[in-house]
């Protein structure tokens, strides 16, 4: 039997990837994004967590991009190359690992609210609204400063606050899916609020949270570069601190605009190459979009 | 006499007594002797699936909705039974009901002779015996799962051993045959009779012993209609399959059914052998539904929509629209003033024809 | 008499990405002027698009041949302005789905009165006289132009449909299954509304309808499509009652008539399913589901026959009991 599922995932994603290629924009999102984490990940083949070090800065201060410092130096003589490409871990890590949580909180919230239609689904979303109109980012600020900072507490600040907008949407859609008579013939045939719950409407609201993974990583990122600017960061370089330390040294009085525009180029590309990526993975995977044509 | 309104707002504890006793409970005193003379008609033998006096409420924008408003109905075994009814009539709520999706305010649903208990391990239980059919096959299969795991959705959720092996059989048995070239089959590439028969098969892979297709052939193509329909007779033949088929289209009824249960707003007004309802109606609902299908000589439009289950009118609930207390032959027959005031009696679960009118009970 | 419409060889292709699919095929009707035509078939047969494409209606990626003559003039080839005219004033649709037809946060006396005061046949006072009166013609009270569509039920809003087709007198109305989604009684309601409105204005209807019986009910004649073609053409009582080609048989028994000892517990159909538009059967496209086939059905390009008086077949059959006579 394991065959015949397999063949069918097989065949599913064969036409998933079939539908991907003719997304323009989302292949041009992939492959920034595809280079970015092989970079981020290839990193400590080449350089190590030195090149952030203060006292081990080798060139001028706040040199202009030379050929020995292609995108310049910062104010302890760093090269911002190196700067960026070690930060990308830590913007990537705290992109993802913060998008994740905020889907896992949001998704299961959401599911539930959306399956369980009585008191449950009440109170869990009266908590989904308390959560809404806190303003989420002096809350993460908050959070932060309490928790200390760290890489971890950056995520959980990041991750508790933004998942209520995840959990309405897969709320709604869950509430989409419960309508449809399948559910009533799952019922019918004796399946209970776990068999309905993920066999029928996870698979549902799947290709909606993948689409919002990615546009939530985009988000997460963003997040933790305010952080870092308003200064609550991990401690470790990421594109976020760079942009605040910029800002420490006054790199726009001095003429540095490399120091401010390196990172912030960074940060806008891998965004958007999250965000079109995201796009694409919507309107493959969301059959109402789909429907044209057929 | 009790209103009907109040008595039916009374919460009643489930009973065990007879059907035929369940009438009185209900109506206590004065029910019509005529109606008792029916009562006393044997319920029919092996009967397997069975309404008990069942009412279920809702609330409806801050009213109470009576959907289904005690009802006795049973199916035998290898029996096929039509229930005939506009929407809003409470057909479709009743078949909830007894698939035990809808939990009934009082009353009880008894199947094999044991009354249904709502424990989610009996629920179970009860859902492999007693089998839904919907209406759209369309919505009824999910779009991401292959033919395959629509049909082993029953057996994987009730652990049945041989899954390959009772998928394949089950669709041999809805007629989509080899089943094998259909496994790998998602919904959207298969015409709505073929999604239909998956659906079926869905079913038939848990053995049921009851059907219940709510309008199992309204939205398929007429040319397949007939075929879906003589797939329902053949299980019932092949399997001894009973069904409640649950329509507005009395020539379906005709075309399969063995008995018709006619209901309206929340009762069922008239039932008995197919044959003798819808060739010669007792009740004047029947007749009006009869009367407007094409071909039929003399109509009878009734004017307004069905009423409302949050107002059901007083006395008979049909006399707000009934064209025979309107024409005036009611009243020649000395009964307008009972339709208007004095309910009728829920009508048992008997096999034979029986009617709840009070202008047919006294011109019979 | 003239005839009020006429389809000249009509096709009509939709373009998609995995190739052509031929919705219409060479069809040819008319339609005298007070008449009433159904037209019946099967989804995918090419009704609804027939329909659409009598207005122009259809979506850009559809290509249309042939002629459509409205009084003469050829809809096809008509001006943007001109279409817009015709579209209220001379011919109007009703359409399937009462529910999404109207608009959920207008008042309907307000939806009525649009078309009227868009072409600036009234002005706003004479079009809530008008209104009242649309109102009182498909027996709705007059109050009702106040209401919202979620306050009507199903038969209520299709009559509020039929009174917007008919607000600018056209001559001619298409109703796209105008009954399918309602009840039986409330569908005997509207077919009387229908029939009654046809005889009183002399309009002329064409009904499109998988079912036979209702359509036998309320047109002079029918029209059976199968795969993009008519199949069988003639007076309704006619073809309905004793069909000539086999799929209007089988159509016509899929509503069996109640009492009829025959169809007692014996549901029939017909074998097999509709032919995808794409991948047409040769030959006769009815062929591969037909009882009566022949060997030759695979190759013979069928067309409509004549079979008896005012009516055509294309069927075999049918030719052949014609030559012999």
């Amino acid at each position: 039997m394991t065959s015949v599922a397999w063949t069918r995932r097989r065949l599913a994603f064969g036409r998933f990837w079939d539908g991907f290629r003719h997304e323009r924009a989302g292949v041009i999102g992939l492959a920034v994004l595809v280079a970015a984490v092989v970079l981020a990940l290839a990193a400590p083949l080449f350089i190590g967590e030195s090149v952030t070090n203060v006292v081990k800065g080798t060139g001028d201060r706040m040199a202009a991009p030379s050929l020995d410092y292609p995108f310049g130096t910062d104010e302890s003589g760093r090269s911002i190359l190196l700067m960026v490409w070690w930060g990308s871990r830590t913007s990537l890590l705290i992109g993802f690992l913060a998008a994740l949580l905020t889907i896992g909180i949001g998704a299961v919230v959401g599911i539930a609210a959306g399956h369980f239609r009585g008191w449950i689904g009440a109170v869990l979303m009266r908590v989904t609204d308390w959560f809404l109109v806190l303003p989420s980012l002096v809350t993460a600020l908050v959070l932060a400063a309490i928790l200390g900072g760290s890489t971890l507490t950056i995520i959980i600040a990041i991750g508790v606050t933004s998942w209520p907008s995840t959990a309405r949407l897969i709320r709604a859609q869950t509430l989409a899916v419960e309508a449809r008579p399948y559910i009533e013939r799952s019922k019918a045939l004796g399946g209970g609020h776990w068999h309905i719950t993920t066999r029928h409407v996870l698979p549902n609201v799947a290709p909606l949270l993948l689409a919002s993974t990615t546009l939530e990583v985009a988000s997460a990122i963003v997040t933790e570069s305010t952080l870092a600017f308003l200064g609550v960061s991990a401690n470790k370089t990421s594109w976020g601190t760079m942009l605040r330390a910029s800002y420490d040294w006054g790199a726009v009085n001095q003429g540095a605009w490399w120091y401010i525009l390196i990172p912030g180029l960074c940060i806008v590309a891998v965004v958007m190459a999250f965000t079109l990526c995201g796009r694409a993975l919507e309107s493959v995977l969301n059959p109402r979009l789909r429907k044209a044509g057929v | 006499m009790t209103e009907t309104r109040a008595a039916g707002g009374e919460p009643r504890a489930p009973e065990d007594a007879p059907p035929a006793a369940e009438g009185d409970v209900r109506v206590p005193e004065d029910a019509p002797p005529d109606a008792e003379t029916a009562t006393t008609e044997p319920t029919r033998r092996g009967t397997l699936l069975e309404a008990r006096d069942v009412h279920v409420e809702f609330p409806s924008r801050g009213r109470r909705a009576r959907a289904v408003d005690g009802v006795n109905l049973a199916i035998g075994e290898g029996e096929i039974v039509a229930l005939v009814g506009e929407s809003g009539c409470g057909k479709t709520t009743l078949a909830r009901t007894l698939l035990g999706l809808e939990r009934p305010t009082s009353g009880s649903v008894v199947y094999g002779g044991a009354p249904l208990d709502y424990g989610s391990r009996s629920l179970k239980a009860h859902r492999r015996e007693v089998q839904l059919v919907l209406q759209d096959p369309t919505g009824s299969l999910n779009p991401r799962h292959t033919v395959y795991e629509a049909v082993a959705e029953g057996p994987r959720i009730h652990g049945l051993p041989d899954e390959q092996e009772v998928v394949a059989t089950a669709l041999a048995k809805a007629g989509l045959r080899p089943p094998e070239r259909f496994f790998l089959r998602y919904p959207h590439e298969l015409s709505g009779g073929q999604r239909q028969r998956v659906v079926i098969a869905g079913a038939l892979a848990l053995n049921p012993k009851v059907l219940v297709a709510d309008e199992p052939v309204a939205s398929l193509d007429a040319s397949v209609r007939g075929e879906i329909l003589a797939l329902m007779l053949g299980l019932r033949d092949d399997l001894g399959l009973s069904a409640l088929v649950v329509t507005h289209d009395l020539g379906l009824a005709w075309n399969i059914a063995d008995r018709v249960a006619v209901m309206y707003l929340g009762r069922i007004v008239e039932s008995g052998p197919v044959e003798q309802v819808l060739t010669a109606p007792r009740h004047p609902y029947t007749q009006a539904l009869l009367s407007v299908l094409p071909e039929s000589p003399e109509r009878v439009v009734l004017t307004g929509e069905p009423p409302d289950p949050t107002r059901i009118p007083g006395g008979c609930r049909f006399h707000a629209r009934c064209q025979v207390l309107a024409s005036g032959r009611a009243a020649e027959a000395g009964v307008d003033g009972r339709c208007r005031s004095e309910p009728l009696a829920v009508l048992p679960a008997v096999s034979g024809a029986q009617v709840a009118c009070h202008y047919a009970e006294v011109t019979s | 008499m003239t005839a009020l419409l006429e389809l000249d060889d009509l096709s009509v292709t939709y373009r998609i990405a995995a190739g052509e699919v031929p919705a219409v095929r060479g069809v040819s009707l008319s339609l005298d002027s007070g008449a009433a035509l159904g037209v019946a078939g099967e989804s995918g047969s090419g009704k609804s698009t027939l329909a659409m494409a009598l207005l122009r209606l259809l979506p850009r990626d559809a290509r249309v041949g042939g002629r459509i003559l409205l009084d003469g003039e050829d809809v096809l080839t008509m001006k943007w302005g001109r279409l817009r005219a015709v579209r209220w004033a001379e011919a109007s649709i009703v359409f399937q789905g009462a529910q999404h037809g109207l608009n959920p946060v207008q008042r309907i006396g307000d939806q009525i009165a649009e078309p009227l005061l868009v072409h600036d046949l009234v002005k706003p006072d004479g079009a809530r006289k008008r209104v009242a009166e649309l109102l009182e013609q498909v027996g709705l009270p007059t109050w009702r132009a106040g209401s919202y569509p979620h306050e009507l039920s199903g038969g209520q809003r299709q009559r509020v449909m039929i009174a917007m087709a008919l607000a600018c007198s056209p001559r001619l109305i298409v109703a796209d299954e105008p009954t399918t989604a309602l009840d039986v009684m409330v569908q005997a309601q509207v077919l009387t509304l229908i029939k009654q409105l046809i005889a009183e204005h002399g309009i002329s209807l064409i009904m499109i309808s998988h079912d036979l019986s209702v359509l036998a009910d309320v047109c002079d004649r029918l029209a059976i499509m199968y795969a993009g073609r008519v199949v069988e053409n003639g007076p309704s009582r006619e073809v309905f009652h004793d069909a000539r080609h086999p799929y209007g048989r089988a159509l016509a028994a899929a509503f069996p008539t109640v009492g009829d000892p025959a169809s007692r517990l014996a549901p029939r159909g017909l074998g097999g399913d509709p032919p995808d538009p794409m991948r047409l059967p040769t030959g006769c496209s009815f062929h591969p589901r037909c009882p009566v086939a022949l060997a030759e059905c695979s190759t013979l390009d069928v067309e409509l026959w004549p079979a008896g008086e005012a009516r055509s077949a294309a069927c075999v059959h049918v030719r052949a009991k014609e030559e012999i006579s």
